[in-house]
């Protein structure tokens, strides 16, 4: 399994070839709390890292998820329409959101497991 | 309220952060959301057995006095003076355009009336209070006593009472003297404890031992409520907004709706009588996407409204709202659209509670 590599938005990113899967980090799902639905982006849209295009609903609020890379929405995960608890209970397993088809490098702003750490207590 | 102004906190400041609080500002107060169980499981559980809340931030007083109870009801259409030694019931505060200033409970205690209104409001209540009060009636208010919401199907058997749904008395609960109503904020039965500030850790704790007792915060307080159809004073209740708007008609005394000598009568009589053009009703959304408080309703593509209160509820295992609609659209069953992030999720008003109320009748 490759390493995970982290937005500061908090999502992590998972390179296989030039596919890159997509969730929210352990950290957000713990700070956004029993998440209740989740709103995916629609198979084959076009979109560019920084973009707003999911949306994640807790009991108490909804939060945007933002695609960390540029690229082509080519699998989203279905099984949290049913189940979005997933997203809490296996954030970098069976919660993944999306899957997109890299256009070009990964941003080089994404950080490594240490430096989104670091990142995170600079949060308070 | 902003980051640089000093937070208040409560008697119970220090036990929150044992228990892993996550403290937020509220109303000028630094209040526990959530602690590490989460809203869901806080909320589920309340509903299961019994949930500890610390609701010391809101306004207590005490109206002492000839006189009190009719003093008060120039200021809300409640039935002050029917009610009973030992009794409480809920009311609203009104301004002269027949908007809702706060809605608040008071209670008899024989010599004295006692009230709780929301910590949000209290600076306004009670100077607005104060100014109507004859010589003789003194409102005094208890910034030294904490309040402390046990609430669940378990309560009745952990602190057994006299007391029925709306009694009010001074018990005693592990040799602390204080003052219950069985009365609460969730829909479940329950007790609200007024007790001295210095004594409210020590019976918090005592509560906390008692089998099956777990602390909730105010995100699960908010989440309870929204199932039992409760107004959230600031989101479904503000000065813009009568009595009848808001479905309180039943707060309105009989012999008050005779009388009509409460400030804003004139408006209220007038909403009463030739209809109003908004109400609020309960709305279902289908599916499961949440509607937040400030979502536009429309029907057949016109806004007709908008949501007040909205999220996910746990216990119904579905998103449930308030909202403010048309008089024509409020029946139920209505379909409605609910513009949530520019697209339309439709909805239905439905009945409230979407929860069934368990109150010890």
């Amino acid at each position: 399994m490759t390493e995970l590599l982290f937005s500061k938005d908090h999502e992590w990113v998972r390179l296989e070839g030039d596919v890159a899967t997509i969730g929210i980090t352990d950290h957000a799902q713990n700070a956004l709390g029993d998440v209740v639905f989740v709103d995916l982006p629609e198979m084959g849209r076009v979109v560019t890292a920084g973009e707003a295009i999911a949306v994640v609903e807790s009991v108490k609020a909804a939060s945007d998820v933002y695609a960390p890379v540029t690229g082509r929405i080519v699998e989203v995960n279905s099984a949290l329409v049913d189940d979005p608890a997933l997203i809490n209970t296996e954030p970098t397993g069976g919660g993944w959101f999306f899957k997109i088809e890299l256009d070009g490098a990964l941003p080089e702003d994404l950080l490594d497991a240490d430096a989104y750490t670091a990142f995170v207590d600079t949060l308070g | 309220m902003t980051d640089s102004e000093v937070l208040l906190n409560t008697p119970l400041d220090a036990l929150h952060r044992e228990l892993g609080g996550r403290m937020v500002p509220f109303a000028g107060y630094s209040m526990p959301v959530q602690y590490p169980a989460g809203i869901m499981a806080e909320h589920l559980h309340c509903r299961a057995q019994a949930a500890l809340f610390d609701v010391s931030h809101m306004g207590q007083a005490e109206l002492v006095g000839e006189g009190a109870a009719a003093a008060l009801e120039k200021l809300t259409p409640a039935d002050v003076q029917a009610l009973k030694p030992g009794r409480q019931r809920y009311g609203l505060l009104l301004n002269a355009a027949g908007g809702i200033v706060d809605d608040f409970m008071v209670a008899n205690l024989g010599d004295r009336l006692f009230l709780v209104v929301n910590a949000s409001r209290k600076h306004i209540d009670l100077p607005l209070i104060e100014s109507v009060l004859p010589s003789g009636v003194t409102l005094k208010p208890l910034p030294d006593r904490a309040l402390i919401a046990l609430q669940g199907p378990g309560v009745a058997a952990l602190v057994p009472t006299q007391l029925t749904f709306m009694g009010i008395g001074e018990i005693e609960i592990a040799g602390i003297k204080v003052l219950a109503s069985r009365s609460g904020y969730t829909g479940e039965d329950g007790l609200e404890i007024s007790v001295p500030a210095d004594k409210a850790e020590a019976l918090a704790r005592a509560l906390l031992a008692l089998p099956g007792v777990r602390p909730a915060g105010l995100g699960a307080r908010d989440s309870l409520r929204l199932e039992a159809g409760l107004c959230l004073y600031g989101n479904d209740l503000d000065e813009t907004t009568s009595p009848v708007e808001a479905a309180l008609t039943w707060s309105m005394g009989k012999r008050r709706r005779m009388e009509w000598n409460f400030v804003g009568a004139d408006v209220v009589r007038d909403h009463l009588d030739n209809g109003v053009k908004r109400l609020r009703v309960g709305i279902r959304p289908e599916g499961r996407q949440p509607a937040r408080g400030h979502t536009v309703i429309q029907k057949e593509g016109a806004a007709i409204g908008e949501i007040t209160s909205g999220g996910f509820g746990p216990s119904v295992g579905a998103p449930v709202a308030m909202g403010y609609v048309a008089r024509e659209a409020a029946g139920d069953g209505t379909a409605l659209d609910l513009i949530v992030r520019d697209k339309a999720l439709p909805a239905k008003v439905a009945p409230m509670p979407f929860q069934p109320h368990r109150y010890a009748r």
